[in-house]
């Protein structure tokens, strides 16, 4: 392992802010696609409408 | 099922549920690539001699990049192919293609200037790689602007189409602006004609986190359309015949 604690790794030789604000915007575009694409497609979905019940 | 042919999954009733089936793989395919990748970018991959751990950015930024061109050339191939055949699902293809590469745009220029920063000491510079890219980003928010302002679905496409096309000059001038002018953005550190200049591992690293942003950005594409199926087609027989079945999903 390079690394020789997990404070040292996430210092980042400094780089900290940048790396992890790097992965963080990464990570958030992600979460928030994947979760607006999921609701977009729930949403389209119940609009859609019921097929007709069939006459009594 | 007739018998095999491609153009049995073009129609949107039949490509729907084969794409419902399809996120599943390439979601997970984009975990397992970006857990190998970034256990080699930040475990495997050594300190750079110049650049220290501020490199690593390199993981996240060069996919995004990658992408976001790729996915215009996609995205306006499928909006010609759209244009050309008068296809409903090559259009709904290139209108799920375009938020993706949009984010995918925005993160290479945001993870860029994180790393311009520290290195170049800038945040930003009028270059003409990074100036291009801006420009990229531009097209794809110009092309959902343009489908959002048209009523009718199928002019909005020609209309997209037209600019997607329009913009597909933008991609070549993107990957060859840092030969074309003085840039301070570095050359490709990865082309075909050479060997890399870069250590192996960071550009495994790299390749694996490319492939996640692959599966990544199929499988979003791919709930994207199925919701602009639906949308478009919410009268049709089948998706009546879909809620029939009490499908919620």
């Amino acid at each position: 392992m390079k690394w020789e604690s997990a404070v040292q790794f996430f210092a980042m030789g400094g780089y900290a802010v940048y790396v992890w604000g790097s992965y963080a915007a990464a990570v958030a575009v992600v979460v928030v696609e994947t979760l607006l694409a999921r609701a977009r497609l729930a949403r389209a979905l119940a609009a859609a409408p019921a097929p007709e019940t069939p006459a009594e | 099922m007739p018998k095999l042919n491609w153009f049995y999954f073009a129609a949107p009733n039949t490509f729907y549920p084969l794409a419902g089936k399809m996120v599943p793989w390439f979601a997970v395919a984009a975990a397992v690539f970006a857990a190998i990748g970034l256990y080699i970018g930040f475990f495997v991959a050594p300190t750079d001699f110049q650049q220290g751990e501020g490199y690593r950015i390199i993981f996240v930024h060069v996919p995004a990049a990658w992408m976001s061109m790729f996915l215009y050339v996609v995205m306006a191939f499928w909006a010609a192919v759209g244009l050309a055949f008068n296809t409903r699902l090559s259009s709904m293809m290139a209108q799920a293609i375009a938020p993706t590469g949009a984010l995918m745009t925005f993160l290479a220029l945001w993870t860029g200037s994180l790393w311009g920063k520290p290195m170049w000491g800038t945040w930003w510079v009028w270059d003409a790689r990074l100036t291009s890219e801006l420009i990229l980003l531009f097209l794809y928010i110009g092309f959902m602007a343009l489908q959002a302002s048209i009523d009718d679905p199928r002019r909005a496409d020609r209309a997209g189409a037209v600019l997607a096309i329009v913009g597909v000059i933008n991609v070549p001038i993107i990957y060859f602006s840092v030969q074309w002018w003085n840039t301070l953005h570095q050359g490709a550190s990865v082309s075909l004609t050479r060997s890399p200049s870069m250590a192996t591992t960071m550009l495994w690293g790299m390749l694996v986190m490319a492939l996640a942003a692959w599966m990544y950005s199929i499988a979003v594409v791919l709930v994207r359309v199925r919701a602009i199926i639906l949308e478009r087609e919410r009268n049709a027989d089948w998706v009546r015949d879909l809620k029939a079945k009490g499908a919620t999903k």
